[in-house]
């Protein structure tokens, strides 16, 4: 029996350690491309910000791959998988034959058709790689623009302002953070960072790029000429299905596993930001590019892949980060399109607080806490257990806390945690 | 695994499990007068009391045998001890991202500010001995055990 | 705006290097005498609302907490104390008649301290309880005038008896005057030592149903909670015709202290003042005494010992001889220090006499008239400690009631503040924040240690008189002498004078 790993993140690692609940002996493979010992992609920002030191930037400590029998193969693309023949056939040559593979390749850059983003000076931030391009190129004054204000560009753009660049951020949406705020509270957060010194430009996008070998000017839809020394594309994530094209794995918008992480061939898993998985409070699949999630998804995964029998149906949207110390907490559906939920807000912008409580039939389903994020875990709880907050809403609304429930819930949370 | 329980018929909102929670964190683990004079920077408790009317519980980390807080930290700092069962934060490793806060179905982590951001959580008074919020409450309404004070007809949380 | 002349009872010291700030005694005081001050950043204390429970000082974590006698004194005045003086000034603000809670608390001679305990020297071996069986068991009831033995076995039948593994027992405290905790952990150590408490006239709870078996009854004047079931639960039924605290009145319970719980305990309406009529208003002579006791036996098939309690008053003696003529199988005397949750402050203090010299003159009366094996004697008011138990034994009790000694293991510290329903311990009141307090199974664990410590030193003392069973002191006179006794008290106690 081969294990055979594509992936060295979250989920990647979720599955190892699934697999080691259930099975403690078959030894494991593990293939990336990137040559590092398994990092925290998220710290990559703290890294550009000289806040982490590469060496503690492991999500692992050193001696994981060891202590848990994986062979890992770093710096190596897994090029071509052949269901027929069950192997996967590596860029150094090698073919690696598996009897049950896991596909975390996580997520790639998307990068919009506008000429000109190939130059030199045109980056990603993904990988510690494009970070360590980006470091060795900005330095105090140097300008930057930014294009995409969500999670990742606002960390890069607030990495980038602590060690004194001077930041452009460019946006389509009329709003920062729009796939986890609403309007009421991104705009908090927004003047918080224009306190800081960055600079938004909101409901447009770049038009063009002027320069030769490297980009010096962009120029954008609302008509407005930025110069620049660097160009950062942080628009969003794909998954990167590049292994199983061509191949009948099915695919949608991401490779799509059933609550067993399996894909619709036998043998073949998937999990992680590649994934197209159940969101509970969407009720359909959808990508769901969130770490928590992918190491959910990566445990579940390796569990089934040794035998064991798991299921992971409770995947649903889930945040929490910070900007120039500004907290926010969000999960699940925080702006609803339909008809049918209801939702309770507390906005206080003089504190730069927000918090909104989404319903739907009574039951949570979303939350945005921002600058109230103590014991916000218990909102996120309540959305998984769909609990009924018809008649405690009020309260939960003023402060996070369980002496809200009734009786019988109380008690069950008062004990909860142990296999009872 | 032996944790902590409270017992909410007998919680009497005196907040002693809090006092002594920061004492037995703090540099001066026997004394309380030093432990509350001398030391300015006072990370706070690791436990807390939930009050409503004649309600009250004080509450702390579950040590979930499946615990969403390490599953959720993106940089593998918070950790489950395989042998003692305890769920604990590696202060070296710890980003201050706040995603167990967001995680935590009892709302059991908390922030710690005092000096390098850190998510604080309770770590058992490392295991030699009765935690002090139990040793310490005056009325009987924290037990250490390994039997849950309450019997639930659904199996007990996550 | 007329000025109160109210001046603090009590002054709180606060030692400043060992606080720490905590704010468990801001959280902690019912009187919401402490408070945090955000100005100052430092809790400050309004003394005027303090009433020395001491729940502040025991609950401090640093001991940084004392209360004192507030230090203002009137000008020496040989006739008028200070008490005597506030007093006055508390009735001319308000015209009402004045509460207190618990026992009298005047200097009044104590008589348990003026009697001294046999030892065996030389001629009577003492006996080592730790080496040697020794019986303290009693057992309450009507005891016949002879017994038929046939073929070694007993053919007289016994009237119904109730066995005490210790002579002490729970006096009847009502629920609604304590807490539900309270009587629960009462119960507990009851049933743990092998002796009884008393419901009081509040009624039995439907959460103590199962101690039937070591559970009094009592039907007071008011008649709170008695039904059937109630007869049939407990293991005795006590007629209480008074009590120390306020002989010649009903209880009384503040409107305050009656909530949900205590109203259906009680069959009463919520909020409403629960005050028992002076007299049961259905015995108005000992015949009539007579008709209630044999209706309570025909109730419970004469299965149950019929316990009736008097307060000791004058002429008690006579009192006791006509109840035990009346049928009943004990007799309960509560002396003059016996507490209460509410009472009118004079009534307490004033009327009534010692226990001492009722119980005396009680046993020497039913002896005189050959009776005394018709009833067992059941004494309180305020008994301390083994002493006073091994004393109160000698001069004729079966067994003992405790009701403040058993509320001072509960917690009580008599601060006498039992009628404002603000007990900050968790036994006076009916709060639930405040009933929280006193946990049941550490309660119960208290009391029962305090029967099971004094049991120990009932049996030291009894060895030390050369005694192995509780029987061989009932009403032994001839172990007890007394000191500071006048000839009049010598005589009426029926015991010699030391040095005789």
């Amino acid at each position: 029996m081969a294990y055979v790993i594509i992936g060295n993140s979250a989920a990647a690692i979720g599955a190892v350690e699934g697999i080691r609940k259930v099975d403690r002996e078959t030894p494991i493979t593990l293939v990336s491309s990137e040559p590092y010992h398994t990092y925290s992609r998220p710290l990559i920002s703290y890294y550009l910000a000289g806040k982490v030191e590469e060496s503690l930037m492991v999500y692992r400590k050193k001696d994981f791959y060891e202590k848990n029998g994986v062979k890992a193969i770093l710096g190596c693309r897994a090029e071509a998988l052949d269901v027929e023949k069950k192997s996967v056939n590596l860029a150094n040559g090698q073919k690696l034959p598996y009897e049950k593979l896991l596909i975390a390749t996580g997520g790639k850059p998307f990068i919009p058709p506008i000429a000109g983003l190939d130059k030199k000076n045109v980056k990603t931030f993904i990988k510690l790689d494009d970070v360590k391009e980006i470091d060795a190129l900005v330095s105090r004054g140097s300008k930057v623009i930014i294009l995409g204000a969500g999670l990742i560009g606002l960390k890069a753009a607030e990495a980038l302002a602590e060690i004194g660049a001077e930041v452009v951020v460019v946006e389509l949406a009329e709003y920062i953070l729009s796939s986890i705020l609403d309007e009421d509270a991104a705009k908090i957060v927004q003047k918080h960072l224009e306190n800081k010194g960055i600079k938004f430009e909101l409901g447009t996008t770049i038009e063009k790029v002027l320069g030769d070998e490297e980009v010096r000017a962009v120029e954008l839809k609302n008509g407005s000429t930025y110069t620049c020394d660097l160009t950062i594309v942080a628009i969003g994530v794909r998954p990167n299905l590049e292994l199983v094209e061509g191949t009948p794995v099915n695919t949608e918008a991401g490779i799509v596993v059933n609550d067993s992480m399996e894909t619709n061939i036998s043998g073949i898993y998937a999990a992680g930001d590649v994934t197209q998985g159940y969101d509970m409070t969407y009720g359909e699949k959808r990508v769901l590019p969130i770490l928590p999630n992918a190491y959910k998804q990566g445990e579940t995964a390796g569990i089934n892949m040794a035998g064991g029998n798991a299921k992971w149906d409770e995947g649903f949207a889930f945040n929490s980060i910070s900007f120039f110390g500004l907290p926010m907490t969000t999960a699940g559906i925080v702006n609803p399109r339909e008809e049918g939920y209801q939702e309770l807000e507390k906005c206080e912008p003089e504190n730069n607080l927000y918090k909104k409580l989404v319903l739907k039939d009574g039951k949570l389903v979303g939350h945005i806490s921002l600058n109230c994020i103590e014991r916000s875990g218990i909102l996120t709880s309540f959305i998984r257990e769909k609990v009924d907050i018809t008649n405690i809403a009020e309260k939960l609304l003023n402060e996070n806390g369980l002496i809200v429930l009734e009786e019988e819930l109380r008690h069950r949370k008062l004990v909860g945690g142990g296999a009872a | 695994m032996k944790r902590v329980y409270a017992k909410e018929e007998y919680c009497i909102g005196c907040r002693l499990c809090e006092i002594y929670c920061i004492l037995s964190h703090s540099e001066y683990k026997n004394d309380l007068i030093k432990a509350f004079k001398k030391s300015l920077q006072r990370p706070p408790a690791r436990i807390q009391v939930e009050e409503e009317g004649a309600l009250s519980f004080a509450l702390q980390c579950r040590h979930c045998d499946e615990a969403y807080c390490v599953k959720s930290c993106i940089t593998g700092a918070m950790q489950k001890d395989p042998e003692t069962g305890v769920v604990f934060n590696e202060k070296e490793r710890c980003v201050g991202c706040w995603t167990c806060i967001a995680a935590c179905p009892y709302g059991a982590i908390i922030k710690d500010e005092t000096s390098k951001k850190i998510a604080s959580k309770c770590d058992l008074c490392g295991q030699n001995e009765t935690p002090y919020c139990v040793q310490n409450c005056p009325n009987g309404a924290l037990i250490f055990s390994e039997e849950p004070p309450y019997k639930t007809s659904v199996k007990g949380g996550e | 705006m007329a000025l109160s002349y109210a001046v603090p009872n009590f002054l709180i010291e606060r030692d400043e290097s060992r606080c720490i700030d905590c704010q468990v005694c801001v959280r902690q005081c019912a009187n919401e005498v402490h408070k945090f001050d955000e100005d100052d950043e430092k809790i400050v204390s309004d003394t005027m609302k303090c009433v020395n429970c001491h729940r502040c000082v025991v609950l401090c974590p640093t001991k940084a907490l004392t209360v004192r006698e507030f230090p203002l004194e009137f000008k020496k005045n040989g006739h008028w104390k200070s008490d005597d003086i506030k007093s006055i000034y508390i009735q001319a603000e308000t015209g009402g008649v004045l509460l207190a809670g618990m026992g009298n608390d005047k200097p009044y001679p104590i008589y348990w301290d003026k009697m001294l305990i046999n030892a065996s020297q030389v001629t009577n071996p003492s006996i080592d309880p730790l080496r040697e069986p020794m019986e303290i068991k009693t057992f309450l009831g009507r005891k016949p005038a002879s017994l038929e033995i046939e073929n070694g076995k007993l053919k007289t039948k016994l009237p119904p008896q109730l066995e005490l593994e210790v002579p002490v027992m729970f006096s009847a405290m009502s629920f609604g005057s304590i807490s539900l905790n309270a009587h629960k952990s009462l119960a507990r150590a009851a049933r743990e030592v092998g002796t009884f408490f008393n419901t009081g006239e509040g009624g039995l709870h439907r959460d103590l149903a199962d101690f039937g078996d070591n559970c009094i009854v009592q039907v007071a004047s008011g008649r709170f909670g008695v039904h059937q079931e109630y007869l049939d639960a407990g293991s005795a039924i006590e007629i209480k015709i008074g009590q120390g605290a306020k002989p010649g009145i009903g209880g009384h319970l503040p409107g305050e202290k009656v909530g949900s719980e205590v109203s259906q305990t009680r069959m009463i309406p919520e909020g409403s003042d629960a005050i028992s009529p002076a007299p049961h208003h259905d015995i108005y002579s000992i015949e009539d005494l007579r008709q209630l006791i044999y209706s309570l036996k025909e109730a419970t098939n004469y299965k149950k010992p019929v316990f009736v309690k008097i307060a000791a008053v004058h002429n008690v003696a006579a009192i006791a001889s006509g109840i035990a003529r009346a049928g009943a199988d004990v007799i309960a005397i509560d002396g003059f220090r016996g507490g209460t949750g509410a009472a009118p402050l004079r009534t307490r203090d004033s009327v009534g006499i010692p226990i001492e010299f009722a119980l005396a003159a009680v046993d020497t009366r039913l002896r005189q008239e050959g009776i005394r094996n018709q009833v067992s004697l059941v004494i309180g008011g305020s008994i301390r400690n083994s002493s006073d138990i091994v004393k109160a034994v000698a001069l004729g009790a079966d067994a003992v009631y405790i009701g403040t000694a058993a509320l001072m293991a509960l917690g009580c510290h008599l601060c006498q503040k039992c009628y404002t329903g603000k007990c900050n311990w968790g036994i006076a009141t009916q709060d639930p924040r405040l009933v929280k307090r006193l946990n049941p199974e550490i309660g119960a664990r208290r009391a029962a240690n305090l029967l099971k410590a004094w049991k120990h030193e009932i049996k030291e003392l009894l060895g030390g008189m050369g005694i192995n069973a509780l029987e061989s002191l009932r009403g032994n006179r001839l172990m007890l002498r007394g000191i500071d006794l006048t000839e009049k008290e010598l005589e009426i106690l029926g015991i010699k004078a030391a040095g005789e």
